[in-house]
């Protein structure tokens, strides 16, 4: 990021959310058990990696809008195995029609948290279409997913996190998060150890 | 063309099942309509419809990932929609198998089909996808048994692009 664009960051307005996304996120991760996460480019998988990283971890670095659809392919692969998508408000409008494909399959395996900023927070916080009157859980229940869950406090990690990884799937949840200046936590970006790691720890792959 | 009774997608079907492809991810094609028909009737296939062909990408190289061969099958002008896509699975290093079967490429009475069916395959060589092209109905068995062996033991993006010449130019009637 230049100067000058964090100039602008810094000048553009914030939204009034609660939730602090790498803490929050960090306690969400203490009760994921045997679950494996996906998470959408930026954002998500900086707080993933800072969560505490591990074969698992599914990190996306590209492929903006995919997060959900990928995660879906992984769930319908694995319906032993809980499956959490986590990603951004802008990943989530770009991928928005893979909630109607995640309807249409229905895995029961699968939870799908949205990390809802209302904003592009890593390209200078332009204002996101979850700003105004979207309401993303409603387009999830629209598209067939019935579970819902819409946090806006802190203190619902808890149970937030029973809903994600125990609820029977698909679920669907929104935590509306602060924007926040965090520093940047980078885990592994080669996509094929990404692959290998995570093949290997579900026993498809030897070391 | 072939009849019906011997129908170019009974060679496509059969290599799928002896390679236990066992997820055939979506946007339909009037091409496509055989051999989706009997993935849907085959009971130990899952048919995975997308609302764009992009989604393929995501669910393919997820079932990799989560151990289970899949591919994406759709229209000439769905490519265009995966360009970017494509980044996942060439970066995962997670094979892609691809059938497109084209349009704006042979015959075709839509005019608004021919500048995407034109750049299909230079646009797909440019992300890395290898293209096997068909142009005759008595080679599309073998070819699309090259690329899935191509993908799945390489670990590639391939794409097997069905001519205009083998599943008919459509023309609604008007041509």
């Amino acid at each position: 990021m230049t100067t000058k664009s964090k100039a602008v960051a810094a000048a553009a307005p914030v939204n009034s959310n609660k939730i602090d996304r790498r803490s929050f996120v960090t306690e969400l991760m203490t009760h994921r058990g045997s679950g494996l996460v996906v998470t959408g480019l930026g954002s998500p998988t900086w707080d993933l990696f800072a969560a505490g990283d591990q074969p698992e971890n599914v990190y996306l670095w590209g492929g903006m809008g995919l997060a959900i659809s990928t995660a879906l392919g992984l769930a319908l692969a694995q319906p032993s195995r809980r499956v959490l998508a986590m990603t951004g408000d802008g990943e989530m409008m770009m991928g928005i029609g893979s909630l109607g494909v995640v309807g249409d399959q229905a895995p029961s395996n699968l939870g799908i948290l949205v990390l809802d900023n209302e904003r592009f927070a890593e390209t200078g916080r332009q204002k996101g279409l979850s700003a105004g009157r979207a309401d993303l859980c409603a387009i999830a229940r629209g598209f067939g997913i019935a579970e819902t869950m819409l946090v806006t406090e802190q203190g619902k990690a808890a149970e937030l996190a029973e809903f994600l990884f125990k609820r029977p799937g698909p679920v669907f949840a929104v935590a509306k998060i602060a924007v926040t200046e965090d520093p940047w936590r980078l885990p592994e970006k080669d996509g094929a150890t990404i692959a290998h790691r995570v093949r290997t720890a579900l026993g498809l792959e030897k070391p | 063309m072939a009849t019906t009774s011997a129908h170019w997608s009974d060679d496509v079907f059969r290599e799928i099942k002896a390679r236990e492809i066992k997820t055939v991810c979506t946007v339909p094609d009037g091409g496509l309509t055989q051999l989706l028909r009997r993935i849907e009737a085959d009971t130990s296939m899952r048919l995975v419809t997308l609302s764009t062909e992009e989604e393929g990408m995501g669910v393919v190289a997820g079932q990799w990932l989560g151990g289970t061969k899949a591919m994406i099958a759709m229209q000439s002008s769905g490519v265009g929609n995966c360009i970017n896509a494509l980044g996942l699975p060439t970066s995962f290093k997670t094979p892609c198998l691809m059938l497109v079967t084209m349009r704006g490429q042979w015959g075709e009475f839509n005019p608004w089909q021919n500048q995407m069916g034109q750049a299909v395959r230079p646009a797909l060589e440019a992300v890395g996808v290898k293209c096997f092209s068909v142009d005759k109905v008595d080679e599309i068995g073998e070819t699309f048994a090259a690329a899935a062996d191509m993908a799945f033991n390489g670990k590639l993006s391939a794409a097997v692009l069905v001519s205009q010449r083998v599943i008919g130019a459509k023309g609604f009637g008007q041509k």
